[in-house]
């Protein structure tokens, strides 16, 4: 993340001070040169520390004053499990079983991916103030809405986990560890694209406007509350291109990682997409070679873009 | 005003050499490119003893001088002066070449160019010439373009360690904008900056601070913020704590605290990141006197630790004694840099609180009107008495320097008591050719009507082109005309009878 570290000053001529003389005084303020220069650079680097602090500063404002906050979030998609299990499976008859863990295991990293991304999307804006007094880097701003949303999404997965194990479904098994690899992919898109427009948006302030009309036809292009199969079924070979979208990928790998169908599938199209394990790791590599890609465009505008946010806001 | 000329007098009395080395470094420390420094060495005086210590901080370049703190002025004044003025402020509206006063190579042993900005240009872009949304980005629209503003032009600064500087100007000069082009919040339209070292910037206090946390985790977020590792923040917590006097309050919300208080943890914070360049943007306004003096005191001590301090005011008199150096902007142009008393006055005269004795105060004009003389013939001798109906010659020698109008025209005022005009002689129509150095125009009067008084004389010099007055100067030399009459200005032919 450092080469995003000088961009807001433009490389100017380096000056080489002349060298210490005398030794610095008592309470003198002398130093040498490098270390001037790092310390100048240190300013504009992204820092873990800094992000963690922003993070939790983020967590402390919105969960103040509501001891129940908290739990309220955790239970919000248990609350939405209940109720898709009951309008999916018992109204519509998807034909899916245990429809509510089917759809929980990709829900939740697809609401990780688009809280973060809409929430970024607005961050530079929304710390205007900030952006146009204070020297910091300003990556900061959409990498802790990312990091906002993460916090959340491993803490639901948990509490996801527990309600599996609750109810004695299978859980614990080595497709478990696909949660790996599909989590960096997410990240990994989830981090371009929220740099991406949350750059894109200081200036062109419809950036949210579009992105949150996106969010809600890109939600349509997962199978989250329909079964894969039923793309599979009808693109046949044509199904890469479906697969070409890295969150797809990342939710059916989440899918095949947590999602026990049990025995008793007696629907024709298959739910899963494949039973193995090299299906998915193949399309990851496809999707995080895209998240890469992305990764390194959304990186690009940033580091372009952010010297005019103060000028911009 | 007496203690610049004091402080010159010192200075002039001692080879600039000796003086200390924190002595800032003015233009007139470099080239003096006006004409010779002094017609008349004589008159200055090294045996006027120096004042024990000078009131300021720092001593001044040598050559400085208050041009208001010598009144009885004259040939001696003139020539001073034109030695002090090192044409660092040219005609307001043609910025010359600004003198760049520091030079790393000869500044203080283990001082450094901290901050240097070459060529430093901003322009805003007007909203109507730019596409603010996506729709506009590739959909091409109509309308009218606006005006793209420049917030500043040109600008060349350098900035050695261990200087305070003052940045000051009318609201709208470009103040702030160069603070931030600076502190690398605003990226220049043109131009390279460098700044080494870390940056507090205190463009605005308690930026950031979020009101619904306590002030203890704003104090770790916003020193987080500023760079600042989480070891370093508590080992500096207290220290901030007992800075901003808040620790009966430090695990209130911040949004409870009073906009002074705000402020106090704000600055507290800022001055606790151990910055190497503190950059100050009209912050110091805000809190009471007790907490102002507080702020001061603190950047009193960066100083004296050898650390940059830039810093934006109003308060001229601040500048006067905080600061090494002024940068006095105008529309985004650097207009001056160099000694604080002359620029705040240069400032003070653009501002309309100081009288303005013409566009440009005559010493740093590009033609200046140097001394007066009056005599029976031009180049005859001196003489201050006449009688009516004697022939009287008016010399006023103007020294031109190089950025002049090539044609001038003079109003040359005689003026009385109360600076009442009696009389005003112009130079022929089309004005008069002068290149750069010396001249001297003589105004004859072949027969002085019958006046009885003392009266001076004002000059003031316009560009015969374009009519842009240069500057006035109104001399204090006198001369003195004895006519027949018992009193009054004029004698006036009358009859005195009795009627009725």
């Amino acid at each position: 993340m450092s080469h995003l570290a000088d961009a807001p000053l433009p490389a100017g001529t380096p000056v080489s001070p002349s060298p210490q003389q005398a030794g610095p005084g008592p309470g003198q303020h002398a130093m040498d040169p490098s270390r001037l220069a790092r310390r100048s650079r240190a300013q504009t680097r992204v820092r873990w520390e800094l992000l963690r602090n922003l993070i939790r500063k983020d967590l402390k404002v919105k969960y103040k004053g509501s001891t129940l906050g908290f739990a309220w979030s955790l239970a919000n998609p248990m609350l939405l499990l209940v109720v898709y299990t009951f309008v999916f499976q018992i109204v519509l008859k998807s034909g899916i079983p245990r429809f509510g863990i089917y759809l929980m295991s990709g829900l939740l990293i697809w609401n990780a991916f688009s809280g973060s991304v809409s929430s970024a999307c607005g961050a530079v804006v929304a710390n205007a103030n900030l952006v146009k007094k204070v020297r910091f880097p300003l990556a900061v701003l959409p990498l802790s809405a990312v990091g906002f949303a993460a916090v959340h999404f491993l803490l639901q997965l948990l509490v996801l986990f527990l309600v599996i194990l609750l109810l004695g479904y299978n859980l614990i098994g080595t497709e478990l560890l696909l949660i790996v690899p599909a989590g960096a992919v997410a990240i990994t898109f989830t981090v371009a694209l929220s740099l991406l427009v949350s750059a894109l948006n200081v200036r062109y302030r419809d950036t949210s406007h579009l992105l949150d009309v996106a969010l809600l036809a890109w939600f349509w292009l997962n199978p989250m509350v329909y079964a894969f199969g039923l793309i599979q079924n009808r693109l046949h070979e044509w199904t890469w291109v479906y697969l070409l979208n890295p969150m797809a990928v990342v939710v059916i790998t989440f899918q095949r990682a947590i999602y026990d169908p049990g025995g008793g599938s007696t629907n024709s199209t298959p739910i899963q997409a494949d039973l193995g394990y090299e299906f998915y790791l193949e399309h990851l590599a496809v999707a995080g070679a895209i998240s890469i890609a992305l990764l390194w465009v959304g990186f690009h505008v940033f580091r372009t873009m952010q010297a005019d946010f103060a000028e911009d806001l | 005003m007496a203690r610049h000329s004091s402080a010159y007098q010192r200075a002039a009395a001692s080879p600039p050499g000796g003086r200390r080395p924190a002595a800032p470094r003015g233009p007139v420390d470099g080239a003096t490119p006006v004409g010779p420094a002094a017609l008349d060495p004589t008159t200055l005086d090294p045996a006027i003893p120096a004042p024990p210590s000078y009131p300021g901080v720092a001593a001044p370049p040598p050559g400085q001088l208050d041009p208001w703190g010598v009144p009885d002025a004259g040939d001696s004044a003139g020539a001073r002066d034109g030695g002090a003025a090192p044409g660092g402020v040219p005609d307001a509206a043609v910025p010359l070449d600004v003198p760049r006063p520091i030079d790393a190579g000869e500044a203080d042993s283990g001082s450094a160019v901290v901050i240097q900005g070459t060529g430093v240009s901003k322009r805003f872009v007007s909203y109507s010439n730019r596409a603010t949304s996506l729709k506009e980005r590739f959909v091409r629209r109509g309308g009218p373009a606006g005006d793209d503003f420049w917030a500043l032009r040109d600008v060349d600064v350098t900035i050695g360690r261990g200087q305070t500087v003052g940045l000051a100007g009318a609201n709208g000069s470009g103040k702030s904008t160069l603070l931030k082009v600076l502190a690398g919040i605003l990226r220049p339209t043109s131009g390279q900056v460098s700044v080494q070292g870390r940056i507090a910037s205190l463009l605005e206090l308690g930026a950031g601070f979020n009101g619904e946390l306590s002030g203890r985790d704003n104090v770790y977020l916003n020193a987080s913020l500023l760079g600042l590792s989480k070891r370093e923040i508590d080992r500096l917590f207290d220290s901030i704590v007992d800075f901003s006097e808040l620790r009966h309050k430090i695990d209130d919300d911040v949004k409870h605290y009073s906009s002074g208080q705000y402020v106090r943890l704000g600055f507290a914070v800022a001055v606790h990141v151990d910055p190497d360049v503190l950059l100050v943007d009209e912050v110091l306004a805000v809190g009471d006197e007790a907490f102002q003096r507080k702020c001061l005191a603190k950047i009193a001590e960066f100083r004296a630790q050898g650390r940059t301090i830039l810093f934006v005011t109003h308060s001229l008199d601040l500048i006067e004694t905080m600061c090494d150096r002024i940068l006095v902007l105008e529309s985004g142009s650097l207009i001056y840099d160099g000694n604080p008393a002359v620029g705040t006055k240069l400032l003070r005269q653009k501002l309309g609180s100081l009288p303005a004795e013409g566009p440009v105060s005559w010493e740093y004009a590009t033609v200046r009107p140097q001394s007066v003389a009056f005599s029976l013939d031009p180049g005859g001798l001196p003489l201050v008495q006449y009688d009516p109906g004697e022939r009287l010659t008016v010399s006023v020698e103007l020294d031109v320097t190089e950025g002049a109008p090539e044609q001038i025209y003079l109003h040359t005022y005689i003026v009385g008591q109360s600076e009442v005009p009696i009389w005003m002689m112009e130079t022929p129509p089309g004005g008069l050719a002068v290149g750069p150095g010396r001249h001297i125009v003589d105004f004859s009067v072949p027969h002085l009507p019958e006046l009885l008084g003392a009266f001076a004389v004002k000059v003031h010099v316009s560009d015969a082109i374009s009519g842009a007055p240069v500057t006035t100067r109104r001399f204090e030399e006198l001369f003195g005309v004895s006519g027949p009459q018992a009193d009054g200005l004029l004698k006036v032919d009358y009859e005195a009878r009795l009627r009725g």
